[in-house]
């Protein structure tokens, strides 16, 4: 730019000055802009350290060398050290690559994050994983319910599982035998509801979601799929 | 599936107990982890430089050298580690791949050097980080196009066998540098264009009086002699257009090129003359085409390499010199107007109209200063002297900014192009990748069902089938398999799915056999093509590989009801879903009990994996003759 607007100054004259002059400010008023954004993002990187290996041992059901493990996966996907919802949304999508997980990953990622802050620390992964993989059946059940609660209430009702429903659907895709129909997922709800709801008015509590579910062998013997998954 | 993501495996598999709940049916048996061993570290020795990472974070990418067993073969049993005797400093990027799922290129390598070690370690290199791709695939490109000029160098050199003659003509049009021939055709054809510009030039030279009339131009003085100059000129291009036409290699194409419009453009003017009399309407018409005369000139662009880059380079900044001229424009119109008006009342002002101040405007602005237009009253000075400074900024300020731009923009465009094709290519690999980790799905689920209906045989050579994919291989497709469970639908690769679309909206199923036999054998051949695509064998591999003749085949099967053929087509039924077996048309006795045999449609299974046949020993029995067939099956 200098030696442009210099040469241009020598061959044209007094006034042709202007133009670099012109040119110089520009761009130096570009550049400090641009620092300023750069100030602003580092601003939002955000760490977080979680807590002692002893103390997680003791608070979940691994082993020191399966936390570690797991820790290191998950450092590094995430090296800020917290998960947030698009990351979240992001990894889980990768199983499942024939539909779109984004609206379970959405559900399971306020499952996990129990203190509803926007962000899964390690802590919090580790927590719903031990329940998930090591825990009893009545945790496991309770886990599944706080899931399917989507507003948190205490009570499921048919809309709540209509959602969880459809997003399980979603995560099938296009491509599939028999055709998705489109009441396919009202009906697997229905179902549902017919088995768990013991009262039958609309809704299914915490207490009637266990029964339910420990009448039932499938679903026992299910829980217990995933059990050597470490 | 991302091997980064590996690592969050246990947690989408935790996570489907969510499903559990929600589910109808049973779910299947998750894969026994069959060798857990501890993480352990192991060291890699690249020529004296060691390296140690853990196992896992190798396999993480199974299909490469470091990921299988394919290491092996460089273990050093006295030292207990790897040695690989190549370069450390490219092993650093390609182990940092392993480790964070990205692979970068170092700017201070040969390119070719990391192309070498990439095929080494079985590494494609389009997996490459968007960070390095553009870098990489410039200086693979520089690399390319700097070898294809060294062999052309050499090819020129050596005899080029046995070209058509017209093709002869092409090269030789297009290189002259191949022949004498081609080189003594060059010089002749820049010789008379630059005989014919000279003459268009000198035409209108005056050329000294003639006694008794006023001065001539030389044009008219000697015009038989410059007429005959004139055509010989034109014959020549004449001659020479006729023969790029007829050597070209894509007529059309060559009609439609630059250089061959200004060819037509040059020589048309000559042939309108004469066929046009001396009529005195057209005359005037006449004189003017002849000043497209001078775009012979430009035919000197194929004989100078800097002439055409200049166009080009014209022609990818034309955007800028819109604008430029644009806002030229607008300013040349607001002065003009305000000077036209601030002259308006003097008496005799040259400013007669606002287009007649555009002459003012712009030679003002452009500091020009003719003299011809000045501004007499107060006002008019005043605007006038505005005038000039601003056509200081307003000319001089885009200038350097265009010139400096040339360059910039130049690249820009073309790294735009080319970041919207590495888009478009970057995408297709997403693609790729995506149908590709759903294909290992549906191919694994027929390998799984093939799989244990030879365990269910009881034959011993097929155990290592089922092994070939990875553990965590098969702990995802576990995972679909029980999301299948629980919406109690399958998956599906496209093509079936149109198939199945297009079958239940046909109703009747057509009375020949061929078409409903083209969807049935469909399905096996495209599980045989796309497994021979993925370089397996199978026990179908008797049955030819292209789709044609395996229709065929299978079609014959159908009316001829042979036993031998019926055993590749049973044992090619088994990889079929169920309800697809159920065809109407099937009336040969084997196939019907191959059919059935497989047990019914997945929502009713009643256990896990062990859905496949207990199928019919009869035709199944001679399955393990074929079966040897089989080497390795590999899921992506």
């Amino acid at each position: 730019m200098f030696f442009v607007g210099f040469f241009f100054f020598l061959m044209n004259g007094f006034g042709k000055m202007f133009s670099y002059f012109f040119l110089d400010i520009a761009w130096w008023y570009y550049q400090y802009q641009r620092d300023k954004i750069e100030d602003e993002l580092e601003m939002t990187m955000v760490c977080h350290r979680p807590e002692g290996l002893e103390q997680l041992e003791a608070q979940t059901n691994f082993t020191k060398r399966e936390l570690q493990v797991l820790y290191r996966g998950f450092k590094n996907e995430c090296p800020s050290g917290v998960v947030n919802e698009e990351t979240f949304k992001q990894i889980y999508a990768q199983f499942f690559p024939h539909g779109d997980a984004s609206m379970y990953a959405h559900y399971l990622f306020h499952a996990f994050d129990t203190t509803q802050t926007g962000s899964v620390k390690f802590e919090d992964f580790v927590t719903a994983l031990s329940i998930l993989l090591r825990g009893t059946v009545h945790e496991k059940l309770r886990w599944t319910f706080n899931l399917y609660d989507i507003n948190k209430d205490g009570y499921i009702n048919k809309e709540e599982m209509m959602d969880i429903v459809k997003a399980i659907y979603d995560m099938m895709g296009k491509y599939t035998y028999p055709v998705l129909k489109e009441d396919t997922p009202r009906q697997h709800v229905d179902v549902f509801f017919q088995k768990m709801d013991k009262n039958k008015d609309g809704i299914v509590t915490l207490d009637e979601f266990l029964e339910s579910c420990q009448e039932d062998d499938n679903i026992m013997r299910s829980l217990q799929l995933f059990q050597n998954v470490m | 599936m991302a091997a980064g993501v590996a690592a969050w495996l246990p947690f989408a598999r935790a996570a489907a107990i969510g499903w559990m709940p929600v589910a109808n049916c049973p779910m299947p048996l998750a894969p026994a982890d069959k060798n857990k061993r501890q993480d352990e570290l192991i060291v890699l020795n690249v020529s004296g430089r060691r390296f140690q990472t853990w196992r896992t974070t190798l396999e993480r990418y199974p299909d490469t050298l470091l990921g299988s067993t394919e290491k092996e073969f460089f273990f050093n049993e006295d030292t207990k580690e790897y040695f690989f005797d190549r370069d450390p400093e490219v092993f650093r990027c390609v182990l940092n791949f392993y480790r964070t799922g990205k692979l970068h290129y170092p700017r201070y390598e040969c390119i070719s050097a990391y192309d070498d070690e990439l095929a080494f370690y079985g590494i494609l290199p389009e997996i490459i980080g968007d960070c390095c791709y553009e870098e990489y695939k410039d200086r693979k490109r520089e690399n390319a196009e700097r070898l294809m000029d060294d062999n052309d160098s050499e090819n020129n050199q050596e005899s080029v066998p046995s070209l058509s003659f017209r093709q002869t003509m092409w090269r030789a049009f297009e290189n002259p540098h191949t022949s004498t021939l081609a080189l003594v055709f060059y010089y002749v054809t820049g010789f008379f264009i630059a005989v014919s510009v000279i003459t268009n030039v000198v035409e209108t030279v005056p050329c000294g009086t003639v006694p008794g009339s006023k001065e001539l131009p030389c044009g008219e003085r000697y015009s038989v002699a410059f007429f005959c100059l004139d055509t010989a000129c034109v014959m020549i291009f004449t001659v020479e257009y006729l023969l790029r036409l007829f050597a070209a290699p894509s007529r059309y194409r060559f009609v439609r090129s630059v250089m061959s419009i200004i060819d037509v453009v040059a020589i048309m003017p000559y042939y309108i003359g004469l066929v046009m009399t001396n009529n005195e309407d057209v005359s005037g018409a006449f004189v003017t085409l002849r000043v497209f005369r001078v775009f012979r000139i430009f035919k000197f662009s194929r004989h100078s390499q800097g002439l055409r880059i200049l166009g080009y380079t014209l022609k990818s900044c034309a955007s800028e010199l819109g604008f430029l001229l644009f806002s030229l424009t607008m300013a040349i119109i607001i002065f003009a107007t305000v000077m036209f008006y601030a002259e308006k009342g003097s008496s005799a002002s040259k400013f007669t109209s606002i287009p007649a101040s555009f002459w003012y405007t712009i030679v003002t602005m452009t500091t020009l200063g003719y003299g011809d237009m000045v501004p007499k009253t107060i006002a008019g000075k005043i605007f006038g002297s505005i005038c000039s400074l601003s056509g200081v900024l307003v000319i001089a300020l885009p200038v350097p900014v265009i010139v400096s731009n040339f360059s910039r923009i130049y690249h820009q465009n073309q790294r735009a192009d080319k970041r919207r094709a590495q888009k478009k290519a970057r995408l297709a690999r997403i693609r790729v990748a995506k149908t590709g980790s759903s294909n290992a799905y549906l191919h694994s689920k027929r390998n799984g069902l093939l799989t244990e209906a030879l365990e269910l045989m009881g034959t011993p050579e097929e155990e290592h089938m089922g092994k070939s994919t990875s553990l965590i291989e098969s702990q995802h497709h576990h995972l679909l398999h029980c999301l299948e469970k629980t919406t109690n639908h399958e998956f599906i690769d496209e093509q079936m799915f149109e198939q199945n679309c297009m079958e239940s909206s046909m109703q009747n199923y057509p009375s020949t056999r061929s078409p409903s036999l083209s969807s049935h054998p469909g399905l096996t051949t495209t599980c045989c093509s796309r497994r021979s695509k993925k370089t397996t064998h199978l026990p179908n591999s008797n049955l030819p590989a292209t789709r044609l003749r395996s229709m065929q085949e299978l079609s014959t099967i159908h009316i001829q009801g042979s036993e031998q053929p019926s055993l590749t087509t049973s044992r090619s039924s088994l990889n079929l879903k169920a309800d697809d077996g159920l065809r109407p048309n099937c009336k040969t006795s084997q196939i019907t009990t191959a059919i059935i045999s497989i047990p019914t449609p997945p929502a009713l299974t009643p256990e896990g994996e062990s859905r496949p046949p207990p199928a019919s020993p009869g035709p199944n029995t001679n399955i393990p003759s074929i079966a040897s067939n089989v080497v390795k099956v590999s899921a992506l």
